[in-house]
């Protein structure tokens, strides 16, 4: 084809693009308008909300700090629940990690019994697992710590795994060629490629243990969120933004302390 | 002595890479085996230590035949033949003399690989070889902050550590600069000697394997079709080394001509 | 030097790994405390032995009402997930198109000082809340209802895409706003033509992102009364439906990872 002659119009997409993105466009709206017209809202009640939120918000200043050494103690057990759940988990998501690595699990049984473990930790949310564990142990910390852990263990283990996978094969190789046993080429060669990723993952879980300790009270799993509860259930307003408060204070004390550390040890 | 038989290595699919292979190396000679690139070395190599399982042959190192150990033994045989890496092959976050030492894991009870509580005669031992080398005021530092040269003498020093029967570097110094890679062949032609050690070196640069060793081999597609003195290595000798195609000796195949000369003659 | 000084120069058998930690005070005071603090924390867990015991009872109580999975009330189950996907799709339309502002705001090579720290702590308090706090405040506010899951994951989409966002508008090439400023173009043109484009691949990516995970976030902000399949869930636990929880659990598992394959899916064909 000659470029002699220019063409007078231009357009950034060719007509076949044009009608995919139009259809795409459609599709989009036609999903909107089916979310908004079907969903079971009462209209009243949106065209009110922010009446309702501003009063809500007026109800709660000036916050309530009368109970705050007790806000604090829990904090401080919320803190616990975060810390302990998230060094157990650790400790169990080695083995779990190692067994769902392509290239260290012993066999295809272990390789899928791995992968079993970590799928069905991850796609169960934290507090669908403290309210199976509040069944089971009856409310209280325990468990809030099992709960998190058991979500943990999915998180850890499978970030640890995919590192596992990633790692240089050359010093493996080397140390297998000096005659070293199975556990000892684990124990120099792989162990110490993982070990950064390993602290990084721990920090970071934590950081977002701490968030999720927040709401196990909720369920009736201990921490700060039974003190939250019973003050929403109080209708003490005031004491309910103490607590709000704390917890934000809480969180990005947390996530100080995890920059400063992964700083430290990375 | 290592003595090669038979050896064939067949991956998966298609051609042989090591075509009924013979090599035999006595005592402490520095043997360099020479060829283009997919010839094969690599290979030969990794299956003396069965870091590539040879499809048949044998492979006999001072009587032992290596291809018929099952797992355990195997981690004994290899024990006793060191091996150095053309990119070193270190952990690179464990310290050098970490690095030294799991050159003996083979022989060092668990609790003390982990504890890193190493014995005194192996800590002397390391500390001496790391002298010889001119690495041991590196001792503690991290093998990742060594520079190229340096490295690679760690790797030797791991191999030494096995106290090995033979020692193979597969192009120990390709990853180096001239200068250094000069220095590293001096070394280990000269370990060689120190240790009564034979040592089987593949490499690419014919100007260091004329120079630093004892007996060339010359490789193509799996075959040996040049051994002899580093003097011996003529133009003619290289041409029929570096020239030709896999094409071409997959016909020489068929027509079961293995005479080197003519071979060569018709690829270029 | 003396001769054995030498002598005990060139024997060097020991060796010593370097402590991570060189100053062996505050070692050995981190050694100490991390053990303290786990020592004590462990040993003043609450346990109560007994009831433990009667959980594995109980859990095996459970375990037999769940197994098996029920499908009878599949309708509910049905009207459940189609719930939490309105609320979701709802909640990331609402929560992106919030988020641009915001995240404009929050980008420091673009907004002024006062407007970046407002910004900022928008996001800040989005964050620091999880959605299940967000939740049972709006439940509170505007009532029972998939209402609430709406706001919730708008907060909980703001958090997040706002963020991300306005890391990628301080990343922006500003080279590209100038040439178009230098040709005279007005505001808005500068940014549909310089801004934009550099920010469009990293939102889509986003958008699809975040409906997956506003999908998930549904399945739990409904425990509190917040609508969607959540509420579904938590009605059969309150009830001892346990057979009926488990297929919840299970179809929400299914769904998941059904949703987590197709937006990577997407994700990676946009890039």
């Amino acid at each position: 084809m000659s470029m002699e002659i220019f063409p007078e119009q231009w357009a950034r997409f060719t007509p076949r693009q044009r009608i995919l993105r139009y259809t795409f466009f459609l599709l989009s709206a036609v999903i909107l308008y089916w979310s908004v017209t079907s969903i079971d809202v009462i209209w009243e009640w949106v065209w009110d909300s922010p009446r309702q939120m501003g009063d809500l918000f007026s109800r709660m200043v000036p916050p309530d700090t009368r109970n705050l050494s007790s806000i604090l103690m829990v904090l401080w057990e919320t803190v616990n629940i975060a810390t302990l759940a998230t060094a157990i988990a650790v400790l169990i998501s080695l083995p779990v990690a190692y067994m769902a690595a392509q290239n260290t699990t012993p066999n295809k049984a272990t390789l899928w019994i791995g992968r079993f473990i970590l799928v069905s930790s991850r796609s169960i949310n934290t507090i669908i697992w403290a309210l199976l564990f509040v069944a089971i142990f009856g409310p209280g910390i325990i468990a809030g710590i099992v709960a998190i852990m058991f979500r943990s263990i999915g998180f850890v283990g499978k970030l640890l795994g995919e590192a596992i996978e990633e790692i240089d094969h050359k010093p493996v190789e080397a140390l297998e060629a000096t005659g070293a046993s199975r556990f000892k080429v684990i124990m120099y060669a792989i162990v110490p490629q993982v070990m950064p990723t390993f602290w990084a993952v721990s920090i970071l879980r934590w950081d977002i243990n701490l968030r999720e300790s927040t709401v196990l009270g909720l369920v009736g799993a201990g921490g700060i969120g039974v003190m939250l509860q019973g003050a929403i259930d109080t209708f003490n307003w005031q004491e309910v933004a103490t607590i709000l408060l704390a917890i934000i204070v809480l969180v990005i004390v947390g996530e100080v302390i995890s920059a400063w550390l992964r700083r430290k040890i990375l | 002595m290592l003595k090669i038989t038979d050896l064939v290595k067949r991956y998966d699919t298609g051609q042989p890479v090591l075509k009924n292979l013979n090599l035999e190396i006595k005592g402490e000679s520095v043997v360099s085996i020479i060829g283009s690139s997919g010839a094969g070395k690599s290979t030969l190599l990794r299956c003396i230590n069965r870091l590539v399982e040879p499809s048949s042959g044998q492979i006999q190192l001072n009587g032992t035949d290596l291809t018929s150990l099952n797992r355990s033994q195997l981690r004994k045989a290899r024990h006793k033949i060191g091996m150095v890496f053309q990119s070193f092959n270190l952990i690179d976050r464990l310290t050098v003399m970490e690095n030294v030492q799991s050159g003996r894991l083979g022989s060092l009870p668990t609790w003390r690989a982990i504890a890193r509580k190493y014995p005194k005669e192996d800590i002397r031992r390391a500390y001496e070889l790391m002298d010889r080398v001119g690495i041991a005021h590196y001792a503690d530092k991290r093998a990742d902050e060594l520079s190229g040269g340096e490295r690679q003498r760690v790797g030797v020093v791991r191999a030494l550590m096995q106290e090995p029967e033979i020692l193979l570097a597969d192009e120990p110094t390709a990853s180096l600069d001239p200068k250094t890679s000069e220095q590293i062949m001096g070394l280990l032609r000269d370990l060689s000697r120190e240790f009564a050690l034979p040592v089987l070196i593949n490499i690419h640069n014919v100007t260091e394997a004329k120079e630093y060793t004892d007996r060339i081999v010359g490789m193509r597609y799996g075959r040996i079709i040049f051994d002899a003195l580093p003097s011996d290595l003529d133009k003619d000798a290289m041409d029929s080394i570096y020239s030709g195609t896999p094409a071409a000796d997959r016909g020489a195949d068929v027509q079961q001509s293995t005479v080197s000369g003519d071979v060569g003659a018709v690829a270029t | 030097m003396s001769k054995a000084d030498t002598q005990k120069q060139l024997v060097r058998d020991t060796w010593q790994k370097p402590p991570f930690i060189a100053n062996p005070y505050i070692r050995w005071g981190v050694i100490i405390a991390v053990l303290v603090y786990f020592g004590f924390t462990l040993v003043n867990l609450p346990i109560d032995w007994n009831r433990a015991s009667q959980g594995l009872t109980r859990a095996a109580r459970i375990f037999n009402g769940a197994w098996p999975p029920s499908f009878e009330r599949g309708g509910l189950l049905l009207n459940g997930f189609l719930e939490s996907l309105k609320i979701a799709i709802l909640a990331t339309v609402g929560g992106v198109v919030l988020s641009i502002p915001i995240a404009f705001m929050a980008a420091r090579n673009v907004a002024i000082k006062p407007v970046y720290f407002l910004g900022r702590a928008i996001i800040i308090v989005a964050r620091s809340f999880h959605p299940v706090i967000v939740a049972i405040i709006f439940v509170k506010a505007v009532g029972f209802g998939p209402f609430a899951g709406v706001l919730t994951l708008i907060v909980y989409s703001v958090g997040f895409v706002a963020k991300m966002l306005a890391e990628r508008i301080e990343e922006i090439d500003f080279g590209q706003v100038e040439a178009m400023r230098s040709v005279g173009a007005p505001f808005l043109s500068t940014l549909i033509y310089a801004v934009f484009p550099q920010i469009m691949p990293r939102q889509i990516g986003l958008t699809i992102y975040q409906l997956d995970s506003n999908l998930r976030a549904s399945a739990v902000v409904g425990i509190v009364g917040a609508g969607g399949i959540g509420a579904t869930l938590a009605n059969a636990f309150g009830r001892y439906d346990y057979d009926f929880a488990l297929t919840i659990t299970l179809v929400i598992i299914g769904v998941i990872l059904v949703s987590e394959a197709i937006s990577g899916q997407i994700r990676k064909s946009i890039k």
